[in-house]
């Protein structure tokens, strides 16, 4: 009757069992109905109602997707999330699903199957793993959540801050992973960048006064806006400063830029604030000339000493190089050539490489970066950073594909 | 990160018996360490893809000729010094559990039940760029 119904025998049979399953729990506990089969059919089709929606919740974020829209902008609550039990719902899920007793890959994966609602097939097929594998990662880390008896519930006030760094991590990883991975196969696949920016978009819903949560959310959106200028005709990566501006999202930007200005002012200050408002000055200079450098430095100062990190120092030097000129940023990384975690690192190969192109020192700077290109593990930058090596080594400039 | 194993041979690295020279009884063990080690990897939400290779004796090597087509060369390669037997792609959280896994592959059993201790190569696959370091 049901397969009748829907025309789908798969769905109907799924939606019979779990009717089957839920009158082996409730009918010994509250007594067989009047009606039995009249009961298991209603039970069957709500079920299968919900199935269908949420199949075609799947195929409308698949046919976006495809479409590479930036859909997250037609994000909006829907309105029983204006309760505020529903929000604070998300926001403990989130909490639950970013605890600390699981490892990064697991808390993204639990995070985008229970608080995104993406399948497991969405999601293996997003990280490129087969889907019992993926289906593996999820129940492990379910079973890890109940086995450290974590409660379904917010959080005490001083466990707070830290669980939420947690959180904005994980949104930040599952950013990361659909921004930066523009060389895999991108058909059917869920754009993971666009769930962040959802996700991130409903925490700060749940916490507009956090200025973190404002600061990650205008971060991922300053960085989105550029992706549409970020790979050229041939899938090359372009560097901000070549990339054609006119094609960045002018939405985006300007919903990023209000977002950081509004937070920053009310502290307190923390990293990805400063992240976002280093992004947004890059996004609205109108030429890579025309970049406000002396800002971009004194805010890398002021996340030196918020963030410490090597990463950090890196992208200071190279701002240091962009007011003070070259050897001053050269001088700047020589700092970082006794850290451990960036001694032979390919990112201090092409940070120098950019110097010594600046400097104007050919040979080192092909050194440097085909010593970068041998030592990246990813593909579309070993690709721009070999085209740079040889683009100065021959002193031929690539064709340009298409107008 | 995703890695790949690589269970390569060469007469210098194979310090053991070829296969087709041990008792049924190791074959057996040899098996079953393989499917134990796959379901292992499976149930941790670690495995990518696992396959074994025919031996070299049936592998051709391929070229485009001047035109295009194929010009094939036919095995045994003689002077082919190294073989891939098979390998695995894990996704694993770190670097050092690669190398784990690897060390653990490495210990599958042998003539008289004894780990061969083989050699595995392993090989971080390009992807995107970590986060930070």
């Amino acid at each position: 009757m049901l397969t009748r119904r829907f025309g789908d025998f798969t769905l109907a049979e799924d939606a019979v069992q779990e009717a089957l399953l839920a009158a082996a729990t409730q009918w010994p506990r509250d007594g067989t109905p009047d009606n039995p089969r009249g009961w298991l059919i209603q039970v069957a089709y709500r079920r299968m109602v919900e199935q269908v929606r949420n199949e075609q919740a799947r195929r409308n974020r698949e046919e976006l997707a495809a479409r590479r829209e930036p859909d997250d902008r037609q994000w909006a609550a829907p309105a029983d999330l204006d309760l505020a039990a529903e929000r604070d719902d998300t926001l403990i899920l989130l909490f639950l699903c970013c605890h600390p007793a699981l490892s990064p890959a697991s808390a993204v994966a639990l995070t985008l199957r229970a608080v995104a609602g993406l399948t497991t097939a969405e999601i293996a097929h997003a990280f490129l793993v087969p889907e019992t594998t993926m289906a593996q990662r999820i129940s492990r880390a379910k079973q890890r959540i109940k086995g450290s008896g974590v409660p379904f519930r917010m959080p005490d006030a001083q466990d707070r801050s830290r669980r939420l760094e947690a959180v904005l991590r994980v949104l930040y990883l599952i950013f990361n992973e659909g921004h930066t991975s523009s060389a895999g196969p991108r058909l059917h696949r869920v754009e993971l960048a666009a769930e962040a920016i959802r996700l991130a978009r409903a925490l700060h819903a749940a916490l507009p006064r956090d200025s973190e949560v404002a600061g990650l959310l205008a971060l991922l959106l300053l960085t989105e806006a550029r992706s549409p200028a970020r790979t050229g005709p041939s899938g090359e990566l372009i560097s901000l400063a070549e990339q054609d501006r006119g094609r960045w999202d002018a939405a985006a930007i300007a919903e990023g830029v209000a977002l950081v200005t509004a937070a920053l002012p009310r502290g307190p200050v923390g990293p990805y604030q400063l992240q976002a408002a280093i992004a947004a000055v890059h996004d609205e200079a109108p030429t890579a000339e025309q970049t406000d450098w002396p800002q971009i430095l004194a805010l890398y100062g002021v996340l030196e000493r918020v963030a410490p990190g090597p990463v950090v120092a890196l992208n200071r030097a190279v701002a240091t190089a962009m007011v003070h000129g070259p050897a001053a940023g050269l001088e700047a990384l020589a700092a970082l050539d006794g850290d451990p975690r960036m001694a032979g690192h390919h990112r201090l190969h092409s940070a120098r490489a950019h110097l010594y192109e600046m400097l104007g020192d050919r040979d080192r700077a092909v050194e440097h970066y085909r010593a970068a290109a041998g030592r990246t593990t990813s593909l579309p930058e070993q690709r721009y950073l070999q085209l740079r090596a040889a683009r100065l080594a021959t002193g031929v400039e690539p064709a340009r594909l298409g107008p | 990160m995703k890695y790949m194993l690589l269970m390569q041979f060469s007469a210098a690295t194979a310090d053991f018996p070829s296969i087709d020279t041990w008792a049924p009884d190791e074959i057996k063990a040899h098996i079953a360490f393989m499917r134990e080690l796959n379901g292992k990897l499976s149930a941790d939400g670690e495995l990518v893809d696992a396959q074994g290779l025919a031996g070299p004796d049936q592998a051709r090597v391929v070229r485009a000729a001047g035109g295009g087509e194929p010009l094939i060369t036919e095995g045994p390669f003689a002077e082919t010094k190294e073989f891939l037997a098979g390998y695995w792609i894990v996704d694993c959280e770190t670097p050092e559990r690669a190398v784990e896994l690897a060390a653990y592959i490495s210990t599958a059993p042998g003539p008289g039940g004894r780990p061969l201790n083989m050699p595995i190569e392993v090989r971080p696959v390009l992807s995107a760029p970590p986060v930070e370091v």
